[in-house]
């Protein structure tokens, strides 16, 4: 058994035990619908933090997933709108192509132009999240103006399950065979391990760059036509400063900052972690004011557990070299 | 005879090229590409209280972005910032409530400021952990624990002459606010240590190979655990400011403001990736944000279209560099 896998193994117990510690709280969340509502509610975290991740094994960064979110949502509220009788699927696929052009957007600043992936999403962060105001003059559009079926859309359960839950669980499905089971996958672990012998190996780094942000866009962009009609409102502030708590999820989840580290169901636990305290606070009477700082808690004791498992070879150089020559003396 | 390993160069001679082509040169005609459009589409742009006026609404962030600019040359970034703000002005405003005066209360600012600035230091050098990691967590942290204090409640009771730092003028005139005054003085001391002493070729060192850095002797992890302190601390500073200007403390002060800072410093030329950058350039991107935001805002430019051009400038004028120098070598090459 090996490191991996035993941590993984940890951060389930830890989000179990939070779980059983909560229910001892208020046996109500312990109720098959109340964790059943908790996991449709973590779904859009579930999806983003495996987009997110896909991005920081490269050793990059997207801060701009959640304006894109808001951005490609406002889109497909404003086409529902204008186009009632178009069925959802055409506005999902519309979504996840305005989500992917703006990802690939970035890719193309950062693979071609070379510019740092945190300068080019700042910039674009702020971009996206203004065009929304651009587009909609400044409107709201609520569940009023949108089309019935794009309301309903959410709503719908398959096999007893709700739509929502079942993107994210073939988004999950494909996000692990992608990054286990094909050689465009284990090449962004390649690439964050290592970008320089990646490149020996004979990895196209650009291309695979363009594709894992153009990627990263287009399931924002799913996930923006799922918000919006789920909440059943478009406006310009939605989303606001849910890429750090992506970005928390990942990092909650073991994947490493440093990139070449992260699993899929590393970034699944540490968006359920996230999940489970949105969801428990108001459920153990602790005012949801406390949400924000638990979170920042967690994440600063999750990366000082991962860092012991990561440590630097560069760090360590100086110390090793000390005692190796302490050793040589004596 | 001695075989000479390496040449040791004299100092560049002056190139007009090499001038021209400086990042700082650009940011000036930039400004000056600002100033004009300014007063063309506003008749109130070219105003000196219109333009002392605007100095308040950058003077803190702009405080904050001269370390900010040095750990990012260092390879640092504190995104936590803004929430340190939140957490100084917090306790600012509990303090006020207890009846401490003015000058305590600037203290206190100061004090908390420093120590979460101490606490992001301590976590990345002593424990050896990435700062952007180690910043988003102190970012939910520090804003999360305001948050629970001042729920949806708001500080609106300060002490008399409290108000005078934020809001007032240190000279008549001219017009300079306390702010913008305090901006340029500590930009100027920033700009000689950077520039002018070996602490400043130090943090070059450090930015450009932090491995060959403490190789050859410079304590790497002190200095960078001094400019998170000052980071801390400056984020104290523009607390007691910005606090001092609207007289109130609530959760959400400063929000997104580590956001603003990193713009500034980014387009200011410091190089994400280190060992790159002045703070001249940082000091000439703080007027071109300022001022451009100014000229917008005069014509009723909504606020959040200014940041869609703030962010389109910063990718534009990053991005349009290294767009002509391919050009330039494709031609040249063909």
């Amino acid at each position: 058994m090996n490191i991996l896998k035993s941590r993984e193994f940890a951060l389930a117990a830890i989000v179990a035990s939070l779980i059983i510690a909560v229910g001892l709280r208020a046996p109500v969340f312990l109720t098959g619908s109340s964790l059943y509502g908790m996991l449709v509610d973590t779904c859009f975290l579930f999806m983003l933090a495996l987009a997110q991740m896909a991005i920081i094994l490269t050793r990059g960064i997207d801060l701009s997933l959640a304006s894109n979110l808001a951005l490609t949502g406002m889109v497909s509220a404003l086409f529902a709108a204008a186009f009632p009788a178009v069925p959802m699927l055409f506005v999902l696929l519309l979504a996840i192509a305005v989500g992917a052009a703006l990802g690939l957007f970035n890719g193309l600043l950062i693979a071609n132009l070379n510019i740092p992936p945190i300068v080019v999403t700042l910039g674009t962060l702020a971009v996206y999240r203004g065009l929304i105001f651009v587009i909609a003059g400044g409107a709201w559009l609520t569940s009023d103006d949108m089309s019935k079926a794009f309301v309903d859309f959410p709503k719908l359960d398959i096999l007893g399950i709700s739509i929502l839950l079942w993107f994210a669980i073939i988004v999950t499905a494909a996000f692990a065979f992608f990054l286990n089971y094909t050689g465009t996958g284990r090449s962004l672990y390649a690439i964050g391990g290592n970008p320089v012998a990646a490149r020996f190996c004979g990895i196209n780094i650009p291309k695979h760059l363009l594709m894992v942000y153009a990627l990263a866009g287009a399931v924002s962009g799913l996930c923006g036509a799922l918000w919006v009609s789920r909440y059943g409102i478009a406006y310009v502030d939605i989303a606001n400063g849910f890429e750090l708590t992506i970005i928390a999820a990942c990092v909650i989840g073991g994947v490493s900052i440093a990139g070449g580290i992260g699993t899929v169901s590393g970034a699944l636990l540490g968006a359920l972690f996230l999940g489970v305290v949105v969801n428990a606070l108001p459920v153990i009477n602790v005012s949801p004011f406390w949400q924000m700082a638990i979170s920042g808690a967690v994440i600063l004791a999750a990366v000082i557990v991962n860092a012991r498992s990561e440590k630097h070879a560069e760090k360590l150089i100086l110390p090793e070299a000390r005692r190796a020559a302490a050793g040589g003396k004596s | 005879m001695t075989v000479q390993r390496y040449d040791v160069l004299d100092k560049e001679p002056f190139r007009w090229s090499n001038f021209l082509l400086r990042w700082e040169f650009i940011l000036a005609l930039l400004l000056i590409a600002v100033m004009i459009m300014g007063t063309v589409i506003s008749p109130y742009f070219l105003d000196i209280w219109t333009l002392s006026d605007a100095t308040f609404n950058f003077s803190e962030k702009a405080i904050i972005a001269l370390p900010m600019a040095l750990l990012i040359l260092t390879r640092e970034i504190d995104l936590s910032v803004a929430a340190t703000i939140s957490l100084a002005s917090l306790a600012m405003g509990l303090c006020a409530g207890l009846g401490f005066g003015p000058w305590p209360l600037a203290g206190i600012g100061l004090i908390v400021g420093l120590a979460c600035g101490i606490f992001n230091g301590v976590l990345v050098t002593k424990i050896g952990l990435p700062s952007i990691v180690v910043t988003i967590g102190t970012m939910s942290l520090f804003r999360g624990l305001a948050q629970v204090v001042l729920g949806d409640q708001a500080v609106t009771t300060y002490p008399p002459g409290f108000s005078t730092v934020g809001q007032g003028y240190i000279i008549k005139w001219p017009p300079v606010a306390w702010s913008f005054a305090i901006f340029l003085l500590l930009a100027a001391v920033f700009a000689v240590v950077l520039h002018k002493t070996a602490m400043g070729r130090k943090l070059f060192a450090i930015g450009n190979n932090p491995t060959a850095a403490r190789f050859s002797g410079i304590a790497v992890d002190r200095m960078k655990l001094a400019l998170f302190a000052l980071t801390g601390l400056m984020a104290g500073l523009a607390a007691v400011l910005l606090t001092s200007r609207i007289g109130s403390t609530r959760s959400n002060i400063a929000l997104g403001w580590e956001l603003d800072i990193i713009t500034m410093v980014i387009l200011g030329g410091v190089s994400i990736a280190g060992g790159v950058g002045s703070i001249g350039g940082v000091v000439l991107a703080v007027l071109v944000i300022g001022l451009a935001t100014l000229a917008m805002s005069l014509v009723n430019v909504p606020g959040i279209v200014i940041s869609v051009a703030m962010g389109a400038l910063l990718i534009v004028s990053i991005a349009a560099p290294i767009v002509i120098r391919k050009l330039i070598q494709r031609t040249s090459s063909s």
